[in-house]
């Protein structure tokens, strides 16, 4: 059992999955993420990353939702296994 | 009565707007269609209802100036009907909670409800019923399934009275109606979502956009051209020559009136460009050079939309659109202002800071030529070779760049970052999407050709009293002397703030070089946006900011021109 590590949404690997832990920002920040259903305890995957510090793009229940990097960065996940 | 029609982004309020009451509205594959409000009726046994087509919200505290007036609305209504999206239930229930907690009755339509199906989505609908305490009707809009039940519950619409919750105790409400009403089961990757995953990687992604844009841009030039070389020239030059000149002998060939209606006749020849009266220019140009552009554009532009391709380009666009004070969400200001400044300027609204819309409307009216202008700058420019349109579109993509670049720099305020929702690609209706061309063409023509007409007839009266030439003197050193230009295409100037397909085909008869024409078109496009959106700006932005960008748009265009005339 690998340690449970936390990484930022930037950090992740395209194809990886995890669990929003937390979001770092204020309440407008936080509100505005809900709102695309992207919140604590979330289960989501990132799809893409654009070069340059591009938005990452991911998968959330039925949606995908592009978040510019600032934002993606203070997004912390915590990765789960990928189960097959 | 009065009925808002209210859900998150793109779940298809527009689409059943018009199910509802009939009126044609623009509805597309994006968050963010609907910016305005429109308004339509409905019959309701024997009462005539008002049906209001609200702006999208994710929620009631709103982040941007759309969804404000969403928000806003709600207070005016009396009836809420919340179009929900089935495929992404858990999300748009944000909404319906908060609607439940406001003393308003509501019905829930559960639209794009044949996707969830193949999606793998189950929902237990009369579960959901009871949880809400609202009525709860399945909906397929674009075919119209459910329409009629929706109508027969709008009476049924209550408010449930929810306690008014915090934001956590609503997600809390939510993860548990969810848990009790729908099941995901697995399934494979459609081919359609790996295109999705592939259009926005950055190699993938790139190489797309590279094909849709380049397939986009030969494609409006493959249409536009093929109209006018085997269906409207022909018909112009065979059927409508001929009864210009028996009417030109009619009316003696010459004079005030004649000059007017059908302009001057050399050599009895129709010129007509150059012959400018009501019915040579006056109709050619808006029919027979510009239509066919603007029916090959929008043609264009709706598959774009309508597959979904648009908020993808954005993703891809976000680096470099920061460079100029923006983000990648402003592409599609941007290309709508391809077609027409003024849509362009008024859906600026879907981006949320003041900052980022002053620079998103001031770059769209400098450096986006319409296109009406467009079809002008081909169609007289391209006479003396391609190479001279692409110094055209070379320069005002550099304008662009370099302009927003220095915006971004000086203007003050904060642009936030890029977060959008990317929609599922979707195969266009041929019908929603031919309806929705000839909605913007029927604009056009409605719109555009009586202020086409009526200013042939201005420059027409100006001349005949020798307006043009006493401002032509007085403006000699600025044209002349700083462009390049001859006096006279002062007029071509001063015209382009009614119409500048107008202005540009004014310059035709000046037997200008084609580095001048360069001059002329680029001068023309960016110098001073024309009076429609003036108008746009003036109300979106407010009279500083219209004088700011006023005063950018002017010093841009004398350097830029003067810059051209040098190296030209």
């Amino acid at each position: 059992m690998p340690e449970r590590k936390q990484l930022t949404l930037t950090q992740m690997r395209i194809g990886q999955s995890g669990v929003v832990i937390q979001i770092q920002g204020g309440h407008g920040l936080v509100n505005r993420l809900n709102a695309l259903g992207i919140r604590a305890g979330k289960r989501i995957t990132k799809l893409s990353s654009m070069i340059m510090r591009g938005p990452v793009t991911i998968q959330v229940d039925g949606a995908q939702v592009a978040i510019g990097f600032g934002m993606a960065h203070r997004i912390i996940v915590e990765p789960v296994q990928a189960i097959k | 009565m009065k009925i808002l029609l209210m859900g998150n982004p793109n779940v298809g309020k527009s689409v059943i707007f018009s199910r509802l009451t009939g009126v044609r509205v623009i509805a597309s594959n994006y968050p963010g269609t609907t910016i305005g409000y429109t308004q339509g009726f409905i019959k309701l046994g024997e009462e005539r209802a008002e049906v209001i087509d609200v702006p999208g919200t994710y929620t009631l505290e709103p982040t941007c100036e759309a969804e404000e007036v969403a928000s806003q609305m709600l207070d005016t209504g009396d009836v809420v009907i919340n179009v929900v999206n089935a495929i992404n239930l858990e999300r748009n229930l944000y909404l319906t909670l908060q609607l439940l907690e406001k003393n308003i009755p509501v019905v829930v339509a559960l639209n794009m409800w044949d996707d969830t199906r193949h999606r793998g989505i189950h929902i237990d609908l009369d579960k959901l019923r009871e949880l809400l305490g609202v009525p709860v009707i399945p909906t397929v809009a674009v075919t119209g399934q459910g329409i009629k039940e929706l109508v027969e519950n709008i009476p049924r619409a209550i408010s449930p009275d929810s306690p008014v919750r915090s934001r956590d105790e609503r997600w809390a409400a939510i993860g548990s109606i969810i848990d009790q009403i729908q099941r995901v089961t697995h399934r494979h990757h459609s081919w359609f979502e790996r295109l999705e995953d592939a259009s926005v990687k950055p190699l993938t992604g790139g190489i797309m956009a590279l094909a849709a844009l380049g397939g986009a841009f030969m494609l409006i030039r493959l249409i536009g051209e093929s109209l006018i070389n085997y269906a409207l020239d022909p018909l112009f030059n065979n059927l409508w020559a001929p009864v210009l000149l028996r009417l030109s002998n009619l009316m003696g060939g010459s004079g005030f009136l004649h000059d007017i209606v059908i302009g001057k006749i050399a050599g009895g020849e129709v010129n007509f460009i150059e012959s400018f009266g009501l019915l040579s220019a006056g109709l050619y140009v808006p029919l027979a050079m510009v239509l066919p552009y603007v029916i090959a554009f929008y043609l264009i532009l709706g598959l774009l939309e309508d597959i979904g391709y648009l908020p993808r380009l954005a993703i891809l666009m976000d680096t470099i659109m920061h460079r100029l004070g923006l983000h990648g969400y402003a592409i599609i200001p941007t290309l709508l202002g391809f077609g027409c400044n003024v849509p362009a300027v008024l859906s600026t609204r879907i981006l949320e800071s003041k900052r980022e819309r002053f620079i998103a409307a001031t770059l769209i009216s400098i450096a986006i030529p319409c296109a009406a202008l467009q079809a002008m700058i081909i169609g007289l420019v391209g006479e003396h070779g391609g190479q001279y349109v692409a110094i055209v579109y070379g320069t005002l993509f550099l304008v662009w760049i370099i302009l927003g670049f220095i915006l971004n720099h000086t203007v003050k305020g904060f642009s936030p970052e890029l977060l959008i929702e990317i929609p599922p690609y979707r195969l266009p209706s041929w019908r929603a999407t031919l309806q929705k061309l000839w909605m913007r063409v029927y604009g056009f023509l409605v719109e555009a050709v009586p202020i086409i007409l009526g200013a042939v007839l201005v420059i027409n009266i100006l001349y005949f009293l020798g307006v043009f030439d006493a401002i032509a003197d007085f403006t000699a050193p600025l044209i002349t002397g700083l462009w390049g230009l001859p006096k006279e295409a002062v007029t071509a100037i001063v015209i382009g703030f009614l119409r500048k397909d107008v202005a540009l085909g004014m310059m035709a008869p000046l037997g200008l070089t084609a580095g001048q024409l360069v001059v002329g078109s680029v001068v023309l496009t960016m110098f001073f946006p024309c009076i429609a959106t003036f108008v746009v700006i003036l109300r979106e932005l407010g009279v500083v900011s219209m004088l700011k960008a006023t005063g950018v748009m002017v010093t841009a265009a004398l350097v830029v021109g003067g810059i051209l005339n040098l190296i030209l």
